[in-house]
């Protein structure tokens, strides 16, 4: 556990040491606040059409109209862009200036080194995260939203986050080079973003399949505020099989000079 | 300490380290000499832990390193031929970073630190950005975290490559300061450098072991006999006469001569040292001796002889060539 948070720790460090933490805190609160904004004006005007025209009709919550929009409509489009940045150094860099070696002839496991990797990443995503409750926070401030379906909403986002950082680091086992990885990661993840796709035109259980495979698919329910299993268990599934892929492409690594 | 038990190493149809065997014992200092490409890295890497050996054994302080990894690389302390250092940490951050994984008890970790900074004579720039180090400064970083953890195991590859002729002294004596309480492997392709640091030398070539024992056997297993050289002043007659008459000298052969000084050149018996009897000789007869010295076969010598003997024949020089007819054939 030690070399798991040691690990972590450096990795944590080296995203705040370069401009990449930055880079990705910055593009991600700007868009973050730009759609806060659209959202918030659109529900507003929407509010005072509805005063207008009298109260029978049924209005959407704040919940659904811009936490939801924002999540599902844009900011999970956003991830698949900013997550490779994340990961793209991971083992790329440590392959590129032989630091790699330090780490696989220290007296510690693949595995830990692989989750102290993990975590390191997952803490600047969480910061990402974080920092949407800095326009969030101004809904509960002047409004009233529901916190429940808000947690749902956080714990998918998390979720669908770290099984794409799982998938970037399996990625970046295979290239020196920092930017293929995080071209190849951006690749896969759009491709597992669309994969469902075909299944809104046709419906038939081959779509239905690529459908369930999809990224974005998963992330319906927990927009919505519901917690279920299955996509529970889809995201374990995802982290947990790029965490195996990441060790059998690093096993792979040591027998190459 | 490390035994090393037909190791051999292949990277597809290329044999890298083939059925090298060699024993280090505790404290001693081995030089691992080669020409490069001649498998030293991939033997160290193998001892290490990095690489895993297609074939043979490896055991490190009594753990092997195929069955117990952890064990084995807990007590080895690395210096890879690019010290792995993180260039945007600091100094400080970097140990402590290493010392953590490297399993340093977390209430010893800070002492370590200031034991091995000092040992390497990094205390001044351990607040510094490791990427704004000189590179004198960052190998000894290097070696610094290589014995964080007090290894009784220390392989270090290449660790004067690139440094200046101050840097690489201070470096050696670094490395001679630690051959007390560590083993040391460390490979070189400059011979001067095994002559001073090691007690031992390994000559790998083409992934063999070409030859091995101490600098000094070698020296003298290579030689039919000894060779020793004297500058004398005076009758070069008598002196030959006088010379040839010492017991265990085979032939006198003049040299050079500077005006009424002259070098001799003796060839003595195997294993005899006759050079305190030449000098008795020589001031007995009232002759002024200028120098007497011995003239073995250098290291540099040996190393040539054992290594370009089989480069000559290495038909792979003669492909070269045809590469590049083929290349010109194709545009």
């Amino acid at each position: 556990m030690r070399n798991v948070m040691a690990i972590a720790g450096k990795e944590l460090r080296a995203y705040f040491h370069s401009p990449i933490a930055y880079l990705v805190m910055t593009v991600w609160s700007l868009l973050c606040g730009y759609l806060f904004y659209v959202y918030t004006q659109a529900y507003a005007a929407a509010s005072i059409r509805r005063e207008m025209s009298g109260a029978s009709m049924p209005f959407p919550t704040i919940n659904d109209f811009i936490i939801r929009s924002m999540l599902q409509g844009f900011l999970m489009v956003v991830l698949l862009f900013l997550i490779p940045l994340i990961t793209m150094r991971l083992y790329s860099e440590e392959k590129k200036t032989g630091t790699i070696e330090l780490l696989l002839t220290s007296p510690v496991s693949d595995l830990q080194i692989i989750l102290g990797k993990y975590v390191g990443a997952l803490a600047l995503y969480a910061t990402l995260i974080a920092l949407t409750f800095l326009y969030l926070g101004l809904l509960f401030i002047y409004g009233n939203p529901d916190a429940k379906p808000l947690l749902a909403n956080v714990l998918g986002l998390f979720l669908y986050g770290g099984a794409l950082l799982a998938l970037g680091m399996w990625i970046s086992t295979f290239t020196k080079n920092q930017i293929i990885a995080g071209v190849v990661a951006m690749v896969l993840f759009l491709i597992l973003f669309v994969l469902n796709w075909p299944s809104q035109i046709t419906f038939n259980p081959f779509t239905q399949v690529l459908s369930y495979l999809s990224l974005g698919s998963h992330l319906d329910n927990f927009a919505k505020g519901v917690i279920d299993l299955p996509d529970v268990v889809y995201y374990l599934s995802a982290i947990v099989l790029g965490l195996f892929l990441t060790a059998r492409s690093v096993d792979a690594l040591k027998g190459r000079p | 300490m490390i035994q090393v038990e037909h190791l051999t190493k292949r990277y597809g149809p290329t044999l890298a380290v083939s059925d090298v065997s060699f024993e280090v014992q505790k404290g001693e200092v081995l030089g691992f000499l080669g020409p490069n490409g001649a498998g030293k890295t991939t033997t160290m890497r193998i001892l290490t832990g990095f690489l895993p050996p297609t074939d043979g054994r490896a055991r490190v302080a009594g753990y092997d390193i195929s069955e117990s990894p952890i064990e084995a690389k807990k007590r080895t302390g690395y210096l890879p031929e690019n010290p792995p250092l993180y260039p945007e940490m600091t100094a400080r951050e970097y140990l402590a970073f290493v010392g953590k994984i490297k399993g340093v008890p977390r209430r010893d970790l800070k002492a370590r630190m200031g034991e091995v900074a000092e040992k390497c004579a990094i205390e001044d720039v351990l607040h510094r950005p490791i990427g704004k180090l000189s590179k004198g400064y960052r190998q000894r970083v290097g070696i610094a975290q290589a014995i964080i953890h007090n290894p009784e195991v220390l392989i270090l590859d290449e660790p004067t490559a690139g440094l200046d002729p101050k840097q690489i002294i201070e470096t050696r004596q670094l490395i001679r300061s630690l051959a007390g309480q560590h083993t040391v492997i460390l490979s070189t392709h400059i011979l001067p450098e095994v002559s001073k640091t090691c007690n031992r030398v390994v000559v790998i070539n083409q992934g063999k072991v070409a030859a091995a024992g101490a600098p000094d056997e070698l020296n003298l297993r290579l030689q039919g006999f000894e060779t020793v050289l004297v500058t004398v002043e005076g009758p070069a007659a008598e002196i030959i006469d006088r010379l040839q008459r010492v017991a265990g000298v085979n032939l006198v052969e003049p040299r050079e001569s500077a005006g009424a000084r002259m070098t001799f050149e003796i060839h003595a018996e195997k294993g005899n040292d006759v050079r305190a009897e030449l000098a008795r000789a020589i001031v007995e007869s009232q002759w002024n001796l200028y120098e007497l010295k011995t003239s073995g076969m250098s290291l540099e010598d040996i190393f040539l002889k054992l290594t370009t003997r089989d480069l000559s024949e290495e038909p792979d020089s003669a492909a070269a060539p045809d590469l590049g007819q083929q290349l010109a054939g194709e545009a």
